[in-house]
């Protein structure tokens, strides 16, 4: 077993840490506060490539590999989640639903501008009844002649009104349960797309999280991704790649709470010495060092099997829930240690503490990761 | 568990009380941020402002048990409600009646009491959290008043209390000896009013800095004898513990009220979640276990404070457990209701864990709490210093 990562690995880790540490971390909690990301910064990262992770050069991508792309994730998330979900969205589950599973006029037509963040994608699979049970969509986008035409709602839509395109899952076909659910490419400007207010949320407050109604939205046969009936498929290929993003987000979380609470424990005197020097806090320490590790290592497998193209339905799902439930462990840990500090606002642990929750939700609950490893056990 | 009558029914009345009144605007108060000015005169009314005073003072004495059912049913429904209830009695009202002499008690008590307005704590300083025998504010007797000068952080209704009791250091003495408390007026001069804070929750509730400049305090207004301070700071704290133990339960059953009806209504494939879903039952039966056990450590410690016997280890258990126990209900509410869970104007568990977080760090940090059990507990093997 290699543990090391590769020197293009290290460089790009090293780019985004240099990115991270000199234009998102300080502003991230102002970000937070305001509730959305500046125009400037993703026009930023739309520049050094942000936008086409790991799309192939000739869209305009980086062509990453899924351990570089995640190394970098871990990055922006450590400076501000929010904004590491953004791109995350846009990069594994938009950019790569095109380009894994859509047809060349698709990819010509539309991952160009992705790459060049000139288009930002929206992920449209969750309905007000279909959460964890996806396979229960109720959107239908039926055919006439060589238009679809789409009815329904999406809720809770990462990127929602920043997008230019949606990727949304419909009922083709109401008989054949999640074989009858297929995926479209459908632009913003389409008629008929009402795009809700900003939804208020506890953490991750930078990016943006909407309501997406269809109404008699109309578009080109073209427009469908893959053949119908593929979309749930394509759905859970997809959220294999967002759930070792979100391990990685959890665990850059996790990381910053972790360095925030060591330089904290340092410099913090209480009862005439650093708190540090107490053995409750250095367990404290010690412990969510060794969760971090741990879940970052679960992540570097998943990532490295997802690469040799091995199935990593397990795998990453065990990425994510190990990540996402230390992520929320530590954060509560580093606040404790902050005490009456780190419930306020102006000490970054009180967001990481707010961002954390949701690891352990979106992308499938830990219920849900539950539920898939313990289907592959079974099936063994 | 089971109660006596007279606390069923005034369980129903508080419920009653706080349903009508304080539940409709607990949302609002959150996301404006916004202290609920309005709410104290029928909040005085009910007789909740005065809860540990004798009539004498316009108080509305009950017993411990029934003032942490109180403050458990207000924080059932409102966080920052429960948190300046249980603040303006415990820490504000308290103190003055158990240690103040006759004259400060008829000066200050009624107005909070039957006045509606807010009494304030100044303890905590910022470089005196958990230690707070490092406090560093100073009184000095200068003629017949004491020269106040200091800061004191995270105080809870600092913006909006008339008076606040204070502690400081009036010799040169190390440690606590040095530690006596004082009354102050918000309108004397020198006193001010710091920044209010912005915090993660209890965003109803005002938080902020008081900063003391040459603050002219009469000699009548020493609470007690020089050097008590710390002696009664630390009782003070012991009953304000089973007051932020009752917060917490009554948050935790505010999220568990939540996620059980979820469960009950919510359908998959036809069915509620609580048929489908085994994982989510086990879970509602865990949260209403430890809700049930949280609920008879918060009442014993009640009942034992109201006996007169010492309760510091219980007070400290109370909390410790119901706090940690009021994060956990509230935490897998939120996993229970899933994604809609995370969001703010769909259901309140979200809102609740932000405001439950506190009761794991405000009047003691858990690890302050297993400071002061294990003491009390090793006590009887280790030999006295």
């Amino acid at each position: 077993m290699d543990f090391n990562l590769t020197e293009d690995d290290l460089m790009i880790q090293e780019t985004a840490a240099d990115l991270a540490a000199k234009r998102i971390y300080p502003n991230a909690e102002k970000w937070d506060e305001e509730g959305k990301l500046p125009q400037d910064i993703l026009d930023e990262m739309a520049e050094l490539g942000y936008f086409g992770m790991m799309l192939p050069e000739k869209y305009g991508g980086l062509e990453l590999s899924t351990v570089t792309y995640n190394c970098a994730m871990e990055e922006l998330s450590a400076a501000c989640a929010g904004l590491m979900i953004t791109i995350s969205v846009h990069n594994s589950l938009c950019c790569e639903a095109i380009y894994r599973f859509g047809s060349e006029e698709l990819k010509d037509k539309y991952l160009p501008d992705m790459a060049a963040g000139k288009i930002i994608g929206a992920y449209c699979l969750t309905e007000p009844n279909a959460g964890t049970d996806a396979a229960s969509i109720k959107t239908s986008a039926v055919k006439k002649g060589d238009k679809y035409v789409i009815n329904g709602t999406k809720t809770f839509v990462t990127n929602g009104g920043l997008a230019g395109v949606f990727i949304v899952f419909a009922v083709t076909d109401p008989e054949k349960g999640s074989k009858g659910i297929s995926c479209f490419v459908v632009p913003k400007d389409t008629p008929g797309i009402d795009i809700g207010a900003p939804e208020k949320k506890m953490g991750m407050k930078a990016s943006d999280t909407r309501e997406i109604s269809f109404t008699d939205v109309e578009i080109d046969a073209s427009n469908l991704v893959g053949e119908e009936g593929t979309g749930f498929k394509t759905a859970v290929i997809l959220l294999n790649n967002g759930r070792i993003g979100v391990a990685f987000q959890a665990i850059g979380i996790a990381r910053s709470a972790l360095e925030e609470a060591l330089k904290y424990s340092k410099e913090r005197k209480q009862f005439g010495q650093p708190l540090c020097n107490f053995q409750a806090i250095q367990f404290k320490l010690a412990e969510m060092a060794a969760k971090i590790d741990g879940a970052r290592l679960l992540g570097y497998r998943a990532a490295v099997m997802k690469d040799e193209g091995k199935n990593v339905a397990m795998e990453s799902s065990m990425a994510k829930l190990i990540a996402s439930q230390t992520a929320n462990w530590v954060v509560n840990e580093a606040v404790q240690i902050h005490g009456g500090y780190g419930y306020m606002k102006e000490y970054a642990v009180e967001r990481y503490f707010r961002d954390a929750r949701v690891t352990e939700i979106y992308e499938g609950t830990t219920e849900a990761q539950k539920m898939v490893i313990s289907r592959q056990l079974l099936r063994d | 568990m089971l109660l006596k009558k007279e606390h069923q029914e005034f369980r129903e009345k508080i419920r009653a009380f706080a349903l009508e009144k304080v539940a409709p605007h607990a949302a609002t108060l959150d996301i404006e941020q916004r202290f609920p000015k309005e709410f104290l005169p029928m909040l005085a009314e009910m007789g909740l402002m005065g809860m540990v005073v004798s009539e004498d003072y316009g108080g509305s004495k009950v017993d411990t048990v029934s003032y942490s059912i109180a403050v458990e049913e207000l924080s059932r429904v409102c966080g920052s409600t429960g948190i300046t209830i249980a603040a303006h009695n415990s820490l504000g009202c308290f103190p003055i009646y158990k240690f103040g002499m006759e004259e400060q008690k008829k000066k200050y008590l009624p107005r909070g009491t039957k006045g509606g307005e807010l009494l304030a704590f100044g303890l905590t300083e910022p470089d005196a959290g958990s230690d707070a025998g490092a406090t560093k504010t100073t009184a000095v007797k200068q003629g017949d008043h004491w020269i106040l000068n200091g800061t004191k952080c995270f105080i809870t209704s600092a913006s909006h209390a008339f008076a606040s009791i204070a502690t400081a250091r009036t010799s040169d003495a190390p440690g606590v000896k040095a530690i006596s408390s004082f009354i102050l007026e918000k309108d004397w001069d020198g006193y001010e009013v710091g920044k209010k804070e912005n915090k993660m929750g209890l965003r109803g509730s005002d938080t902020a800095f008081l900063h003391f400049t040459d603050v002219k305090v009469p000699l009548d207004n020493q609470l007690g004898g020089d050097g008590e301070g710390f002696k009664q700071f630390m009782m003070t704290l012991d009953g304000g513990r089973i007051s932020i133990g009752a917060m917490a339960l009554g948050l935790a059953q505010g999220a568990y009220d939540c996620a059980l009806k979820y469960a009950g209504v919510t359908n998959v494939n036809g069915k509620p979640l609580g048929i489908t879903s085994q994982a989510i039952q086990f879970k509602l039966a865990d949260m209403a276990t430890e809700i049930e056990a949280a609920r008879h450590m918060v009442y014993g410690a009640s009942q034992m404070k109201d006996a007169g016997v010492k309760f510091s280890k219980e007070s400290a258990m109370a909390k410790l457990y119901a706090s940690e126990v009021g994060h956990r209900v509230a935490y897998e509410a939120i996993q229970i209701l899933g994604d809609v869970g995370f969001f703010t104007n769909h259901y309140p568990a979200e809102r609740i864990l932000r405001d439950v977080k506190l009761c794991e760090i405000g009047e003691g940090t858990s690890e302050v709490q297993r400071i002061v059990i294990a003491r009390e507990v090793l006590k009887s093997v280790l030999p006295e210093k």
